[in-house]
């Protein structure tokens, strides 16, 4: 590994990270009432895959963030890319004011992220079903380019409807892509509907088992158990790994959890204050 | 063509320890000398070519200088999204190579024709459609599109096709290759039927009429020098695809005209109609059913000096 590239954060105590988690979803509740932006509900779900991730996993550098041999994490489900801009944010990749202009006109943080918009940021998502792809590629050229970096896919998973995941998710076993994983943001939901209900999802833990990847299934919001299945990459079987992390959508704020509503709703001032007392951070 | 395309990237790939190939499952034997001399960056990626162009752009984007190579209709009608998002939006330098393009499948019905593939892909930011007439101009462009720092479709055809040219050719995206002065009329030929504009030409001589012929191998960027010369110069222009007059040369040079204040000439667009082709018939058929022949051309184009 080149010395440019740093150890993680971590690893941080669970409990220091809860509360990094929590202060986290504030702000994206803040985020999306400033900025008049939805999804708040699916990035609030994600949010212990991303501290878990870059706070105990990913070997980056902030001050380098293009380094070659750095670890890629790319948020295949674009629409909670405040979730993400908070991380980065958080990990020094850029201003923390940065997330006070989230969203607004000529800003650097669109509301889904444009080609190298900030750094640390890896692809331009928005649109389902792209990030396992070109994360199968950024994995197949660390082979090429004989180097030991790994690659984090985080999809949703209503993102597991889209064809293109399932072709990439053939491909990579049978080329023993075990510096990738994908973790399955599984909080049930899609936009308007059970996303089991509204395609066959389940069993997603024996599906991506049965395509021949090292599936684990999990609390996707036990920092403890994100960490250890994450730290299980790659995996000495030569399996990628697919962790299907169970979540909650709204996680973190009572009244937005597992109410679909808040895919699209915007939390108003008062709903603001609410989940800042939920939270234990009023 | 494709034996060219086969060659041309073996020797690339080994000049250029970043060239990548993807294939969509063809290409049986074909790159069977480029395995033997890159095993490592050769892969069949099946027949799931969404996933190939997501793959290229993360190779690409890895500092990688992935080919994607497959027929025609599976590479860009169905990767559209794909290739807009992934390769155009993150602006990386991934090389498209469709194959069979056009009617060169005409046989197998229309799921396997291309004649709208070039409209669509035009409409495209970044990228560059281009569209070599023959194995001289397949090796030249493949050169350029791997030095090229934009997203690249290439379009050729399938194998046997005749050279047009005896070596290869000073080559640059944008820029048409001329082939035949003349002065009454410009045909401006886009890909594998450049050969039919030569013999159009040869046609016209006989009746006196002096036809230039051009390789116009470059949709986007279009040569907008050489349009500008030959609608000054000639009374009638004429571009040539197996493609649809929708959206492809003919349509470029159609939306160039309109800009233009006070255009001299008349433009007229051969290549295939707005419809599918449903007549059983192998390629040659196909041209003659659609008035892709030197004969039928050459008979529109007097019509159109004597009306012009």
């Amino acid at each position: 590994m080149s010395p440019s590239v740093s150890s993680p954060a971590g690893p941080g105590q669970t409990s220091d990270l809860g509360l990094v988690a929590r202060q986290l979803r504030l702000r994206l509740v803040q985020m999306s009432h400033a900025a008049g932006t939805p999804h708040l509900g699916s990035a609030l779900s994600c949010v212990d895959i991303l501290v878990a991730a870059y706070w105990n996993i990913l070997r980056i550098d902030p001050s380098n963030p293009r380094d070659p041999n750095r670890d890629r994490f790319i948020l295949s489900k674009g629409h909670a890319a405040s979730a993400l801009y908070a991380v980065l944010a958080e990990r020094g990749f850029f201003p923390r004011a940065w997330l006070d202009t989230f969203a607004q006109h000529g800003a650097p943080l669109a509301e889904q992220p444009a080609p190298h918009c900030a750094p640390g940021v890896e692809l331009a998502t928005g649109s389902l079903g792209h990030g396992l792809p070109v994360g199968v590629g950024m994995a197949l050229a660390a082979r090429i380019q004989k180097r030991d970096h790994r690659v984090f896919v985080c999809l949703s998973d209503g993102e597991c409807n889209e064809g293109t995941v399932w072709e990439a998710a053939l491909f990579a076993p049978a080329h023993r892509l075990s510096q990738l994983a994908v973790i399955i943001d599984y909080n049930k939901w899609q936009a308007t509907g059970r996303s089991n209900e509204v395609m066959s999802l389940p069993s997603l833990r024996e599906k991506w088992a049965a395509f021949g990847w090292n599936a684990i299934e999990l609390d996707g919001h036990d920092l403890g158990a994100l960490t250890a299945a994450l730290q299980s990459v790659p995996n000495a079987s030569g399996q990628p790994t697919a962790i299907i992390a169970n979540t909650i959508k709204g996680k973190g704020v009572p009244f937005m959890e597992d109410d679909n509503n808040w895919h699209y709703r915007i939390p108003k001032a008062d709903e603001v204050t609410k989940a800042a007392q939920a939270l234990g951070l009023a | 063509m494709r034996n060219a395309f086969a060659q041309q990237i073996t020797a690339l790939a080994q000049q250029d320890p970043r060239v990548v190939v993807l294939s969509g499952d063809i290409g049986n034997r074909l790159f069977d000398d480029l395995k033997a001399k890159c095993p490592d960056r050769f892969f069949n990626c099946g027949v799931a070519e969404a996933n190939m162009i997501g793959m290229a752009a993360g190779l690409a984007l890895s500092g990688l200088r992935p080919v994607c190579y497959t027929i025609t209709p599976f590479l860009t009608y169905r990767c559209l999204e794909q290739i807009r998002v992934d390769l155009c939006y993150h602006h990386v330098p991934v090389v498209l190579v469709g194959t069979g393009s056009g009617l060169s499948y005409a046989s197998l019905g229309a799921t396997h024709h291309s004649c709208e593939e070039m409209g669509m892909l035009r409409l495209l930011p970044h990228l560059t459609v281009a569209a070599p007439a023959d194995a001289w101009e397949v090796r030249a462009s493949l050169r350029a599109a791997l030095q090229s720092q934009d997203p690249v479709y290439l379009r050729i055809g399938k194998k046997g096709e005749p050279n047009v040219h005896s070596a290869e050719p000073a080559f640059a995206f944008g820029q048409a290759i001329p082939l035949r002065p003349g002065n009454d009329v410009a045909i401006l030929a886009a890909g594998t039927v450049l050969p039919i504009a030569l013999a159009t030409a040869e046609i016209l001589a006989r009746d006196g009429i002096s036809a230039a012929v051009y390789s116009f191998h470059t949709l986007k960027p279009l040569d907008t020098a050489t349009l500008a010369d030959v609608f000054q110069r000639c009374r009638v222009v004429a571009t040539l695809e197996e493609h649809s007059i929708l959206g492809g040369l003919g349509g470029g040079v159609a939306e160039w005209l309109a800009d233009q204040s006070q255009p001299k000439s008349r433009l007229i667009r051969c290549g295939t109609p707005d419809e599918f082709l449903h007549l059983t018939c192998e390629q040659e058929e196909a041209r003659e059913h659609f008035g892709l022949t030197p004969v039928a051309l050459s008979q529109r184009l007097r019509d159109a000096l004597r009306t012009s």
